[in-house]
């Protein structure tokens, strides 16, 4: 993705994993975001500025509100890197049993 | 045997472990000889590693490309720190996405289990933000969807 950087930089904040983690379970406006978190409407409207510049979120425009939702799309891209470890690492060490095997044969 | 363990230590370690079948020699030079590697740091099913630069010495450079065979793939880079031929090996690398995620120190240790060896990689992330996000998406419930790996990333809404 084109902002690796500025979506971590993201989601070093806990206030910032937490909105996300809320978000997760579906789309919500400022008021209803600001209401568990006990911050303030610009409080939380400054993390999701940062959080829609980063690409993790998604707003749209509903009269006066603009409910927030995740965006599908940067998610499954910080996955791309992330998600890779553990099935990698099982695929790749089933893989070096082999060569060992093979190694071993060889000598 | 060889089963994969993935355990969390203090905020930034992973420490992953996991028996191998050889002695430390062999194990070692499966992770330091380029032409060993190729045939198995591929992740998933049908990808290859056109290219692979291991200088196994300190201050030597690593440097993986991987390729799906579709025009698709990514590459790795790190510097060696502390080399110990077969024994231990410290490094740090990144993964170019094309941009680089964060860095991630590891050392490897491999040690005689058995017959065998045990080898033990722990793994230190910047902060405990980046190791929580890969833990969270991909190390604990790597098959889960997104949305579900991201709840994960939850923490108390209040300190």
């Amino acid at each position: 993705m084109s902002n690796l950087d500025a979506a971590f930089s993201a989601l070093a904040d806990p206030t910032r994993r937490a909105i996300l983690a809320r978000l997760a379970l579906g789309e919500a406006t400022v008021m209803e975001l600001a209401e568990p978190f006990e911050m303030t409407q610009p409080a939380i409207s400054r993390h999701l500025k940062v959080l829609e510049g980063a690409g993790l979120i998604l707003r749209r425009v509903e009269g006066t509100k603009r409910p927030c939702r995740l965006a599908p799309t940067a998610i499954a891209e910080i996955d791309q890197w992330l998600g890779m470890l553990r099935q990698t690492l099982t695929a790749n060490y089933n893989r070096l049993d082999d060569v060992l095997a093979a190694m071993k044969t060889e000598e | 045997m060889g089963k994969l363990t993935l355990k969390t230590e203090g905020d930034t370690h992973v420490v992953v472990t996991r028996h191998f079948a050889a002695p430390p020699e062999a194990v070692y030079r499966a992770h330091t000889e380029p032409a060993l590697i190729q045939k198995w740091l591929l992740g998933p099913e049908g990808w290859t590693m056109p290219v692979c630069i291991n200088e196994a010495r300190p201050g030597g450079k690593i440097r993986y490309e991987w390729s799906d065979g579709k025009g698709g793939g990514f590459y790795l880079t790190g510097e060696f720190i502390e080399v110990v031929p077969f024994s231990r090996l410290v490094h740090v690398e990144r993964m170019h996405m094309p941009d680089p995620t964060p860095d991630n120190h590891v050392e490897t240790n491999f040690a005689p289990d058995g017959t065998g060896t045990l080898m033990t990689m722990r793994m230190t992330l910047p902060d405990a933000a980046t190791r929580a996000a890969m833990l969270a998406t991909g190390m604990e419930d790597g098959m889960e969807a997104s949305y579900a790996r991201l709840d994960a990333l939850s923490v108390p809404t209040r300190p």
